[in-house]
């Protein structure tokens, strides 16, 4: 996947061009070097997963992506447009839905009020608006029974369904989604799961991170397996399991 | 034991209940300035030292306009409006660039505000104190006092002001813009909410309220360029014994602040009872340095 490549599936239809594509990030923290080179991409509705250790640059890679932290080097392509240099809150606009790992739910706002942040876009008419709450309060019925509920008071299950029906409000093309299964009960887990399968099923494109290997597996198209801040190795989900040595070697499961 | 009862006997009564009177009235006016300064600490982390100078500012306007057209509504809504604009330029020309860095460096700017501001109204007004005239100028009878209606007024306009700003903060997408941008601005922005648009309106607003009570405390003690230094002191202790960047619990603390110096100068000299407030300001960050005014967190 060399820049070269890249830049000529940028100038073909976009249909067949990738959404996002990802080319040689190069991120500080300060001095510290944390993504080395990163280089992945995304089609077009595609679940895609990043599996690796902790510390391995999951999570900064998401955040590069979203404009939350500015790589050094490198850059960042949505439908053949580079976003790079863009501040988050127009990388959302394009298309790019954040749901953290932390949440990261306004925990004084209401429910309503959490989702009304993503809603409230110019040239979205009220009807409109009206029909994304409608359809995420019928994907996740307890946030319309907690409508008026401060964010802070709902449980950690709860609150990873608030973060990704905020994501949707916004009508992504993608949603970068952080380890939606951490610290979850088995049973929100597979509705997790549930919903990654229902946004697929929409054409909304996915960049999962997790700790969860079957999980991704299951629910991805292909996966990438990151180390040391780079990409080490890229397959299809369905030519991986959990036995194989890729994983036991990167991810010692 | 007979110190205590005669303590209670001869308990001034009539000038106690002159005191709440005027504890609250005081309070009004430094809540007002303080939810600005409340605002623009809690949405930015800046520490406004400009703040004052932003009351001076208003009243000066208040002053002008005053004197050219007479009205004093006009010059209340017009001090507003353009002290507002006037911190919108400010805020991005000052703050906007340096948001993100070393504390220090918005509070040197600021201050450095604060000076440019205090010398240039020295320079364009002179230093003789202008005044204001009240718009009302009736009174009434409380006790052996000539209780004049404006004060009332003062605190009741105050009062009105703030619920406007409450309501806003409450409903409607700005204000909702404006409390999640308070609570994660990293969040925010990747909601897509234009967070540097939300941070020169929040000032903007901190601005206006802070030229507003200007304008309404100008009748009370005259118009000068330092008139804003012990506003904004106060304003200080009443933001941090609220609890920083708390609207409510600012707004707590400045009745409550400004009633207990009220009581006290019954027994001290007013200029003593200033000492209340630092006594109050001490005690809080030793034992509770979040906030008296804070719900503790769920």
């Amino acid at each position: 996947m060399s820049a070269q490549a890249t830049s000529q599936a940028t100038s073909e239809d976009t249909a067949t061009a990738p959404l996002v594509a990802v080319e040689g990030l190069h991120t500080y923290y300060g001095k510290s070097h944390i993504l080395h080179g990163v280089s992945l991409t995304i089609g077009r509705g595609e679940v895609v997963g990043l599996l690796g250790r902790n510390g391995v640059g999951k999570s900064t890679t998401l955040k590069t992506i979203m404009g939350l932290v500015y790589p050094r080097q490198g850059k960042v392509v949505l439908e053949g447009r580079p976003v790079t240099a863009l501040p988050a809150h127009k990388i959302a606009k394009l298309g790019i839905a954040y749901v953290p790992e932390d949440r990261r739910i306004f925990r004084l706002l209401t429910v309503l009020e959490n989702l009304r942040t993503g809603l409230d876009r110019p040239g979205v008419t009220d009807a409109r608006k009206q029909e994304l709450l409608d359809k995420v309060f019928a994907c996740f019925p307890v946030l319309g029974e907690r409508r008026n509920q401060a964010g802070g008071t709902l449980s950690g299950g709860e609150q990873q369904m608030l973060a990704i029906a905020r994501a949707m409000m916004l009508e992504p093309k993608i949603i970068l989604l952080d380890e939606p299964t951490e610290g979850l009960m088995p049973r929100m887990v597979t509705q997790i799961h549930q919903i990654i399968d229902a946004l697929h099923k929409e054409g909304v494109a996915i960049l999962l991170v997790e700790q969860n290997v079957p999980l991704t597996l299951e629910a991805s198209q292909r996966v990438y397996i990151m180390e040391k801040g780079a990409i080490r190795h890229h397959a299809k989900s369905s030519d991986l399991k959990i036995g194989d040595d890729v994983i036991k070697q990167y991810l010692g499961v | 034991m007979a110190a205590i009862l005669s303590f209670f006997a001869d308990f001034p009564i009539e000038l106690f209940f002159i005191q709440t009177l005027n504890g609250i009235v005081t309070g009004m006016i430094l809540a007002l300035i303080a939810s600005g300064l409340t605002l623009i600490f809690g949405i930015m982390d800046v520490v406004n030292f400009a703040h004052g100078e932003l009351f001076m500012l208003g009243a000066y306007v208040g002053v002008i306009v005053l004197s050219t057209t007479g009205s004093f509504w006009l010059a209340l809504l017009l001090a507003a409006l353009l002290v507002g604009i006037f911190g919108a330029a400010m805020q991005i020309v000052t703050l906007r660039p340096l948001l993100g860095r070393d504390p220090l460096t918005t509070i040197l700017a600021t201050f450095g505000m604060s000076l440019i501001l205090q010398n240039y109204a020295l320079w364009q007004f002179g230093p003789v104190a202008r005044k204001i005239n009240e718009p009302y100028t009736g009174h009434f009878n409380l006790f052996y006092l000539e209780y004049p209606w404006y004060r009332l007024m003062i605190a009741g306009l105050s009062a009105a002001i703030i619920g406007g700003f409450w309501l806003f903060l409450k409903h409607g997408k700005f204000g909702i813009w404006i409390r999640a941008t308070m609570q994660d601005r990293v969040m925010a922005q990747a909601m897509g909410i234009p967070v540097p648009l939300v941070h020169t309106v929040a000032f903007a607003i901190g601005a206006a309220m802070a030229a507003a009570s200007g304008v309404l405390f100008g009748p009370l003690v005259g118009v000068n360029h330092t008139m804003g230094l012990d506003w904004v002191l106060k304003a200080f202790i009443v933001v941090v014994v609220g609890g920083m960047g708390n609207l409510g619990g600012s707004i707590a603390a400045a009745i409550f602040i400004s009633l207990l110096e009220a009581y006290a100068s019954i027994w001290v000299s007013p200029a003593q009872a200033v000492i209340v407030s630092f006594v109050v300001l001490i005690f809080t960050l030793l034992f509770r340095p979040t906030g008296l005014f804070v719900p503790t967190p769920k």
